[in-house]
């Protein structure tokens, strides 16, 4: 099944919408101080998981692709990872004004001597290159392979942010345990998958497909 | 983003009418079940009910009150769920009556005490503490109890006594599994445990100890981190060695023994320097020992606090 241009837009919209709706019932949240007792908390908290979440599923794009054979979803990629970028801006900006009031060397000290912060920060950093080369003219600036290997930063990425939440809290680490499995076992399949490639290329069982070509072929001889 | 400053009186903190007529409806219904004998005495209690005539302290605070919606449902009581929200959610898992406590170890009179006996061993009197979490927050609270050394001196702890130690109920079948080594435990020095701003708290708001907050009787530490303040006890052991409490096992490098709020001391992962007072916007400086340094800075004489955090 592969959607036509308006149903993928569509689909788009649709997506688009669903991935605001974290921020909207946070911001509902805020307006009527239904975010329990510490809301700043459950601000910063939220923006921080709901970036973490993003990360994951912008990472299951291709494994469902793969799996499921629907390789227009890689449409909707981009998308995704820009929400994750989005929602880790809001987790800073939390951290930044509601958490440290613009305290600049509270929040220098605090990358620098905090491991969680220092690990959490270097995440985003990470991730902001990606975000400015989510588009189409990055792509053909940068030409596909390089666009790709500058990509592959949200495998680190994503280790990053599960660390950053596995070393904030306080005891019970079951949350952060569950996004560590899932990022290990999406960043563990494409190793797998990888591997298998590289089998097949030693075994020479692999064997590029030959070019269709269509029309007239004129042969080059050099003289 | 929009963020509304917060008015002098937060909404939060007023008791809506209708809450405070459904908890005056619910105190009569208590009461006159009570009344009727159609429930054991204990049983009544736990339900909210007012606690009777109590006497107010000097040695309360005049800072205003965390609100009690706050109090009651933002709690880390880790045998109920570790997620603030979730003690409030889960007091099904805990019966705080038929209660006992059991005064043993190095005392010449060791004895159990039943929840009626703690609640007429000494006049019963609001104590309106600080009380800061090792995480960073903190909550004005209206605590209702008795001085601890008024029980001590009741079992007469023996000469080479030197820790008191105190345990917290744990039923397995029940609360959570794994996180911490439960039974949880925690553990006073002697003269801390029998300083006079150490409470052996039954009640809150004036009214019964709610479950998350530790019922039927928890203690109230005010000059040291939220979790020294163990809930629903079960067992007071008097020892002479150093007890290792339940934070120590989990997290030998974070959590020390005495664990006194102190600005100058950080958690070996975050700043213990500032802290949220919830229902505040701001965070605001955190004062060494809680703001009771005039009253237990003497504890400490001598001591590096850096190395005994």
């Amino acid at each position: 099944m592969t959607p036509g241009k308006t149903s993928l837009s569509a689909i788009k919209a649709a997506l688009f919408l669903l991935c605001l709706t974290p921020a909207f019932l946070l911001w509902r949240g805020l307006e009527t101080d239904s975010l329990g007792a510490n809301p700043i908390e459950a601000l910063t908290r939220s923006t921080g998981e709901w970036t973490l979440r993003f990360l994951l599923i912008t990472l299951m794009v291709t494994p469902l692709r793969k799996f499921t054979g629907w390789h227009w979803i890689l449409r909707l990629r981009r998308m995704l990872g820009l929400f994750a970028f989005a929602y880790a801006t809001a987790h800073l900006a939390t951290y930044v004004w509601l958490d440290q009031f613009f305290d600049w060397e509270g929040i220098a000290r605090d990358i620098l001597k905090r491991p969680f912060i220092t690990v959490g920060f270097a995440a985003l950093m990470l991730m902001l290159p990606l975000a400015a080369t989510s588009s189409n003219f990055a792509i053909r600036q940068l030409g596909g392979r390089r666009w790709q290997a500058l990509h592959r930063a949200i495998y680190p990425i994503v280790l990053l942010g599960c660390v950053h939440f596995w070393w904030l809290v306080k005891k019970d680490i079951t949350w952060p345990l569950i996004y560590t499995v899932i990022a290990v076992a999406l960043l563990g399949l494409r190793g797998w998958w990888r591997e298998q490639e590289r089998r097949k290329q030693l075994a020479g069982g692999y064997l590029p497909q030959q070019p269709k070509f269509e029309g007239k072929v004129i042969k080059i001889f050099a003289r | 983003m929009l963020i509304r400053r917060p008015a002098a009186i937060l909404p939060s903190e007023i008791t809506t009418a209708k809450m405070y007529r459904e908890r005056r409806r619910f105190m009569g219904l208590a009461g006159s079940l009570a009344l009727a004998g159609t429930l054991p005495a204990g049983l009544a209690r736990a339900a909210t009910q007012p606690l009777g005539s109590i006497t107010k302290s000097p040695l309360s605070t005049t800072e205003s009150q965390t609100s009690y919606k706050a109090v009651t449902t933002y709690n880390n009581f880790y045998e109920l769920g570790t997620d603030k929200e979730d003690p409030a959610q889960n007091t099904h898992r805990l019966k705080p009556a038929p209660w006992t406590v059991r005064v043993e170890g190095l005392v010449n009179k060791p004895r159990t005490f039943g929840i009626d006996e703690l609640l007429k061993l000494a006049p019963l009197e609001e104590r309106i503490y600080r009380m800061r979490c090792v995480e960073g927050w903190s909550m004005v609270i209206p605590w209702v109890g008795i001085p601890l050394t008024s029980l001590l001196r009741l079992v007469d702890p023996q000469g080479s006594a030197r820790y008191v130690e105190f345990i917290s109920h744990y039923d397995k079948t029940t609360m959570t599994r794994g996180v911490l080594d439960w039974p949880y435990n925690e553990a006073l020095r002697l003269d801390e445990a029998r300083h006079p701003l150490t409470l052996l708290a039954l009640g809150l708001y004036g009214e019964v100890l709610p479950i998350q907050n530790g019922a039927p009787l928890r203690l109230v530490v005010p000059w040291k981190y939220g979790f020294k303040s163990g809930k629903s006890i079960v067992a007071i052991r008097l020892t002479e060695k150093q007890p290792v409490t339940a934070w120590m096992k989990a997290g030998p490098s974070e959590y020390g023994f005495y664990s006194n709020v102190n600005p100058e001391v950080d958690h070996p992962r975050w700043s213990q320097a500032t802290e949220r007072r919830i229902g505040e916007f701001s965070k605001r400086k955190t004062l060494m020992f809680n703001g009771y340094a005039d009253q237990v800075a003497s504890l400490y004489t001598g001591m590096d606090l850096r190395r005994n955090f």
